[in-house]
């Protein structure tokens, strides 16, 4: 079989990736039909940089979707090794030396071989299953933690906000990568402390729905007590899965590796969080409408989770978005160093440095497929951060 | 303003002694001891050799205790080992005990010795912050003027082709992660596939030797990603700026664009970027680290990725000390110069 | 570079102007078909409610309008030279040379990064090529000029470290710099305290003359028109409606909306009973959503269908028997404008009932830190907020309280909700002490009771809730209705009796008008049957119309549900209109207390005095005395010794042995239950005259 010449890779890329293309042109086909229903969303679609964002978004998104859930996409097992594809270039027909040939592989190796032979095109395919199931839920409990702390100490102030404040700047002058050093270890793992900050850091989401609920429903007790008792049963469930890997059913759990990259990353990220929503709390608690809600009585929870909380939303979904790109950026980061991985797994930031080592010797085709990967999701992110922006402001 | 920046010292001296506390509390944990105590001795060390060893080094105490010695507000340990040889933390190789004096800590500048590097602490602090600062010193040069004219120019006239280009530019780096602008810079301007070849893909020889050709790409990758972050501030700010009353005041005062641009907005849109620029520090310390590695520059950031890995105990905690005052000092230096910007406060 | 050769005709002038502003969507006509003249000398008012378009029209004489803006139609000439011919740097050689403009908000016009010296000195320096110093002369005898004292000092400081009339009064001298010919002022004063405002008028007055500039003049405010202006054009939603000289306008108008205008704001002589005020029905149309014909056509009492709706639009047609008289009606000849008011509803006076809120000696101090940036730790000083107040309010009684900012009245409100504990003294709700009580602590009974109607209708509604849930949740919190479907039947009660449509339940906060919202609050504060509303300036920042409709509705609401009424505002003229008794505030102290006839007649407290005749009376009939008062009102940080209006009473030197500055005068009662807190003697109380006087007809 002859090589591939590189239209002919393009083509065959295309071809792989038709699954997310054509999810991505669907979705934009119905949103944009109905994007004057759509609230903020369908702004979007009036934004340039917003539609290219999203575009790039949704297409990893897709891709980590189809390629994780329905083994689509890639064209060779991600750990597969073959000898004889060691550094091979791009769109090399596929030999297989060692071990059981795979059944399902492709004919060529797309973007070539990194330096075991193994399919870069399928490890960069691969590679976004980790981040797509990382980033975004480390970004979610980020948020969690720092409303449900940042909220009070803007609307309180006092002790209880400089206490707070000088904790989340303890954390925030800690350079990342000596924090990642010392948290994200093997040895580390040995010890009680992961379990430990993943203990804390997962009560917050339970205590954020509950008290949501509770201040919410506080005048109606049935409904109240419906809500507040689906969340703590279902959130002790998984809380007692995913923190202590101790469900009692057996169904949930969480292998350490991950559990710990995940509570550091939500550790970096809560501060910051943090320190947006006091700031916004502390903006929004002046106007007119929290005052009405003081003089009618209700409760300090009730006006920082439904009377300020809606009305931060859109800086903080702006802040959302970036934030993604952030945590992929710091998972890219621990790769690199190679922190918290299996050292088979394909990561993009450990690509990117293995890649790299080969870059004085001419070999680009290792490296640089993963970090356009990382720069082109990331730049989504920012993209679709910068036209929701610009669209909230534009109300 | 005494007061202020008292005050700032005192939290500052505060946020150190906790930052220095979690990593001497995170390195000294059981697991990293025992791994330290096998490289140190030999990997197939038994439990029993492991721990005597470490006992015989005063690792065991109570982790507030060794704090406290390493600081030098306890008097350092004196312990006679299972092996009945007596061991003194501030006694040097070649001092006998008795004359070794009672406190040794960072407080009497005694930094620790690095088990890697076979060398004291201090001297492999200053050698490595000498490498460093000189990155730094030229990643400042380069990244804060661009920052800043871009930022003006994107936010002198919000909306025009020139701010959606230089935005679109500044979002783009900071999308782009050191490790992935390094790598992108290297195989297109330092390896002979593009064939471009115009800078060298690493910077060891700028240790010895600062040319443009060996240091130009490390510099660059640091700054490129900082840069886009704080143009987009600047812009944010010059925006706001130049949407404000006073301009409009200006603008039909007479005064032409030129100098609307430069004597009435310039200034009020620093204030803000200031800060950022401030506080940029601690990230500019992590693309340290990234380029340092990916361009085998052995500074500070080597020195931390090498003293992390092999849990140089001592090391690490010099370099933590060291980067967490960095850190804390410009904040200091932001807050301060920010008053000093804005004459809106008052610092009487 | 000199300026524009003389010119006999009028300075500015503009003809059949229209401007529109251009959006992704559509193209929004802001002003249509807009002419007007200024003479040399001459003073023009340009009046409106917001919205009508006439800051656009004074952005179209600067040519700054923007990206979006642009001029679709007409031209603007001025001395004779079409504007918008220039070239951009002949533009600038007018701007601030020949035409000057002033803003609403002193502060946000002035760099704040930059001493005021230096950006006054610019002015001649750009245009007439002069060096720093004799600049800086120049600026020292204008800033002498606006009356400011120590000018070395003035010019050496940053804007922020004056206050805001003084702030208002260098953007007036940086506007006369230049001595221009023309001088734009879009609402100078709206952003200043009433007594600051009287004060500026009349520099502004003053120094039009003295430096020759004519004038246009842009306010919603009549009353400050009539005080400054020739000549004045009313708009209505992009276009001129009426323009003629003041006497014209104000006494033989002769379009129905200047008609409505004036008989929807509360002068002399208006009252809540006998000759309450009539509401322009509907809402001012969104410029988009403009309707066929006259744009007034569906609000207008005198509306004839196929007539005043006709496709064409309506033109400008001069009033007979007067040159410069012109109106934007068909009808205007057949109009009787003589005839009385025929809609008003009079009312009788409720019968007032028990006392039902009693303060009694009540104070609140804060503590505050004395350095606000680097604070806590250091020194801390003692703002008292609200000092030995003492008043009872009845059922059905409407109280006003009147006073500046600063004077304490949102404190005490603060207070009495519960919002914040009071330092000493009581307040009794039904004889039950609740002055120390939190609103945490208080029962259910308690909060329903004593509600609040806040000022900006921007604000006072959460923006990310419907109408709906906002009433039903404060239904849900006081217990109203058993279950869902009881609220929801309690919330179109509501609705119903705030007169909004009961569809409006399901609506965002941001699809409401100002009015609208406002209404909603009113019906959220009302939704537990409150019995004591404290209303905090409910519609001072609605415009003209819409004041006298919300205005009415809580009357009526108050006289239906026997609701004592804490009516908090600055604006003497509606609580002349609509309080059966008034207290008025200065720094904290009560210094007046009476009905609202004792208040508003002689014998006066000084400030009283100064308040009534600050502010500004658009009837032409009315005859004021004019008091201006020195300075700004000090700050509550820093508050004088002695009486607290010591440092502005003219009456000072009438009191013996500077007792003023020494003591604090203590409150006396005069007839009939007239309290007033000044050491004036009885003789020379006697002698005070009326401020207003209502000239025979």
């Amino acid at each position: 079989m002859d090589p591939l010449s590189w239209s002919g890779i393009f083509l065959q890329m295309v071809q792989q990736f038709a699954a997310p293309l054509i999810a991505v042109a669907v979705t934009f086909a119905i949103s944009i039909v109905f994007k004057r229903r759509l609230g903020l969303y369908g702004k979007l679609f009036d934004s340039v940089i917003g539609m290219i964002g999203l575009a790039l978004v949704l297409f990893w998104v897709f891709t980590a979707f189809f390629a994780g859930a329905l083994d689509m996409v890639g064209t060779h097992d991600p750990l597969d090794q073959s000898a004889m594809m060691k550094k091979a270039l791009p769109g090399e027909p596929y030999t297989k030396l060692i071990g059981e040939p795979d059944p399902d592989a492709g004919a060529h190796y797309l973007l070539g071989g990194d330096n075991l032979g193994r399919d870069v095109f399928s490890r960069v395919v691969d590679g976004s299953i980790k981040v797509m199931l990382i980033a975004p839920f480390a970004t979610i409990f980020a948020f969690m933690v720092g409303i449900t702390l940042g909220l009070p100490a803007g609307y309180y102030g006092g002790r209880f906000d400089t206490v707070l404040s000088f904790l989340a700047n303890l954390v925030l002058a800690f350079p990342v990568i000596l924090l990642f050093y010392l948290l994200v270890t093997p040895e580390i793992k040995e010890t009680l402390i992961p379990r430990i900050m993943a203990g804390t850091l997962f009560l917050f989401p339970i205590v954020f729905l509950t008290v949501l609920w509770n201040s919410r429903f506080r005048t109606q007790a049935a409904k109240r007590n419906l809500y507040v008792g689906i969340t703590l049963v279902v959130g002790t469930w998984v809380y007692l899965g995913i923190a202590w890997d101790a469900d009692p059913t057996g169904i949930i759990s969480f292998p350490p590796n991950l559990l710990v990259v995940f509570v550091s990353v939500v550790f970096v990220n809560a501060p910051t969080v943090f320190r947006i929503v006091r700031g916004l709390a502390l903006d929004i608690k002046t106007r007119d409408y929290v005052a009405a809600a003081q003089t009618r009585g209700e409760g300090p929870w009730y006006i920082m989770l439904w009377e300020i909380l809606p009305n931060a939303r859109g800086p903080l979904l702006v802040d959302f978005c970036l934030r993604i790109g952030y945590t992929t950026i710091l998972l890219g980061t621990l790769g690199f160093f190679g922190l918290g991985l299996e050292s088979e797994s394909a990561d993009w930031g450990k690509m990117i440095i293995d890649g790299r080592r080969l870059l004085s010797a001419n070999i680009l085709h290792i490296a640089i497929p993963p970090a356009l990967a990382l720069l082109s999701l990331v730049l989504g992110l920012n993209f679709l951060a910068d036209g929701l922006r610009e669209e909230s402001l534009r109300d | 303003m005494g007061r202020f920046i008292l005050r700032r010292v005192g939290v500052m001296l505060l946020t150190a002694l906790c930052l220095t506390f979690i990593v001497f509390f995170l390195t000294n944990l059981y697991p990293n001891l025992e791994k330290m105590a096998k490289t140190e001795g030999n990997m197939r060390m038994s439990d029993a050799e492991v721990e005597s060893y470490l006992n015989n080094n005063g690792y065991l105490q109570p982790v507030l205790v060794k704090y406290g010695q390493w600081l030098g507000v306890l008097p350092g340990y004196v312990i006679e080992g299972t092996d009945g040889k007596v061991r003194a933390k501030c006694a040097a190789s070649d001092v006998p005990i008795e004359e070794a004096p009672a406190f040794c800590g960072v407080l009497q500048g005694n930094w620790g010795y690095s088990n890697r590097l076979k060398k004291d602490v201090d001297e492999v602090i200053g050698e490595k912050l000498a490498l460093t600062g000189m990155l730094m010193f030229w990643v400042m040069l380069l990244m804060v003027p661009s920052a800043l004219i871009l930022g003006v120019l994107a936010g002198m006239r919000e909306g025009s082709k020139l701010d959606r280009t230089l935005s679109t530019f500044s979002i783009g780096t900071t999308a782009t992660p050191e490790y992935v602008s390094g790598v992108l810079f290297i195989a297109v301007f330092a390896s002979s596939a593009v064939g471009l070849k115009w800078f060298k893909g690493t910077a060891t020889s700028a240790m010895d030797n600062i040319t443009f050709e060996n240091f130009f790409l490390p510099v660059l990758t640091i700054a490129v990603y900082g840069m886009g972050y704080i143009a987009r501030m600047t812009r944010a700010s010059m925006a706001e700026v130049m949407t404000s009353q006073y301009i409009r005041t200006a603008r039909l005062k007479g005064v032409s664009f030129p100098n609307i641009v430069m004597k009435h907005a310039l200034r009020n849109a620093l204030i803000a970027p200031f800060t950022v620029i401030m506080l940029q520090f601690p990230w500019l310390l992590n693309g340290v680290v990234i380029v340092e590695t990916l361009f085998n520059y052995k500074g500070f950031g080597w020195a931390l990725v090498l003293a992390a890995g092999n849990n140089d105990i001592e090391l690490l905690l010099g370099i933590s000390v060291v980067s967490v005052v960095v850190v804390l000092v410009t904040q200091l230096i932001s807050d301060i110069g920010y008053v000093y910007l804005n004459p809106r406060i008052s610092v009487s | 570079m000199s300026k524009l050769q003389a010119h006999d005709g009028p300075i500015l002038e503009i003809d059949n102007l229209s401007i529109s502003f251009f959006t992704r969507l559509r193209e929004i006509p802001a002003v249509m078909d807009f002419s007007v003249s200024v003479q040399p000398g001459e003073a023009v008012g340009l009046v409106g409610e917001s919205g009508c378009g006439k800051s656009t029209v004074a952005l179209g004489v600067m040519q700054d309008l923007g990206v979006n803006g642009r001029v679709v139609g007409g031209t603007i000439r001025f001395k004779g030279r079409d504007l918008s011919q220039m070239s951009a740097e002949e533009l600038r050689d007018i701007r601030g040379n020949e035409i000057a403009m002033i803003y609403q908000e002193p502060m946000a016009s002035l760099n704040p990064a930059m001493k005021i010296g230096k950006q006054l000195i610019e002015v001649p320096m750009i245009h007439e090529g002069i060096g720093e110093k004799e600049a800086w002369q120049r600026a020292l005898d204008v800033v002498r000029d606006v009356k400011l004292p120590d000018p070395e000092r003035i010019l050496k400081s940053f804007p922020h470290q004056l206050s805001g009339g003084q702030q208002q009064r260098i953007v007036i001298a940086m506007a006369l710099m230049s001595k221009p010919s023309l001088l734009i002022l879009d609402e100078p004063t709206t952003a200043l305290d009433v007594t600051v405002e009287a004060a500026v008028v009349e520099l502004v007055k003053d120094l039009g003359k003295k430096y020759g500039t004519s004038m246009l003049f842009i306010s919603h405010n009549l009353g400050l028109v009539l005080e400054t202006c020739d000549r004045i054009c009313v708009m209505y939603s992009g276009e001129a409606v009426e323009t003629g000289s003041i006497r014209d306008v104000f006494d033989k108008m002769r379009h129905p909306y200047t008609q409505a205008l004036f008989r929807s704001i509360p002068l002399p002589g208006a009252n809540k009973n006998a000759r309450p005020l009539v509401a322009i029905p509907g809402n001012f149309p969104l410029p988009h959503e403009r309707p066929q014909g006259c744009n007034f056509g569906p609000r207008c009492d005198y509306f004839e269908e196929g007539r005043c709706n006709r496709a064409e639009g309506i033109p400008m047609e001069p009033v007979l028997g007067n040159e410069r008289h012109a109106s934007r009606c068909l009808r205007f000849e057949e109009i009787d404008w003589n005839a009385p008011i025929k809609a008003s509803v009079t009312t009788e006076a409720p019968e007032k009932g028990e006392v039902v809120l009693k303060i009694d000696n009540l104070k609140k101090y804060y503590e505050v830190a004395a350095n606000a940036l680097f604070g806590k730790g250091g020194d801390t000083k003692v703002v008292k907020a609200n000092e030995t107040l003492s008043f009872e309010a009845r059922e059905s009684e409407t109280l006003a309280i009147v006073g500046e900012s600063g004077c304490g009245k949102s404190t005490f409100a603060k207070v009495l909700m519960g919002l914040e504990t009071a330092t000493d003294g009581q307040i009794l709700l039904d004889n039950r002490n609740i002055e120390g009580t939190r609103i945490e602590k208080r029962d259910t009974k308690t909060v329903a009771d004593v509600q609040m109607v806040f000022q900006n209708p921007f604000d006072t509604l959460n923006p990310s809730m419907t109408v709906g849930r906002q009433i039903t949740r404060a239904l849900e919190v006081f217990g109203v209705g058993k279950n869902d479907a009881e609220r929801r039947a309690e919330l179109m009660r509501l609705l119903d009796l705030v007169k909004l449509p009961r569809e409006f339940a399901d609506r965002m906060p941001r699809q409401l008008s100002g009015g609208q919202k406002q209404r909603v609050g009113i019906a959220r504060a009302f939704a537990g049957g409150a019995r004591i509303v404290v209303a905090d300036e409910p519609v001072s920042a609605l415009d003209v119309s819409v004041q006298a409709a919300v205005t009415d509705l809580l009357m009526e609401i108050q006289r239906e549900k026997k609701t004592t009424l804490l009516f908090i505002s600055h604006d003497l003229s509606i609580v002349r209109y609509l309080s059966d008794r008034v207290m008025v505030m200065y720094l904290g102290h009560v210094v007046e207390l009476g009905t609202t006839e004792q208040v508003f007649a002689p014998p006066y407290h000084p400030y009283t005095e100064a308040l009534l005749s600050a502010v500004p009376i658009a009837d032409t009939s009315v005859e004021k005395k004019h008091i201006v008062l020195e300075g700004d009102v000090p700050s509550a940080m820093n508050p004088p010794s002695g009486c607290p209006f010591q440092t502005r009473c003219r009456w000072k030197s009438q009191v013996p042995a500077g007792l003023c500055e020494i003591e604090v005068p203590p409150m006396r009662t005069l007839d009939d239950g007239h309290q007033l807190k000044c050491h004036l003697a009885e003789v020379k109380l006697a002698e005070m005259e009326p401020v207003i006087k209502v000239a025979a007809e």
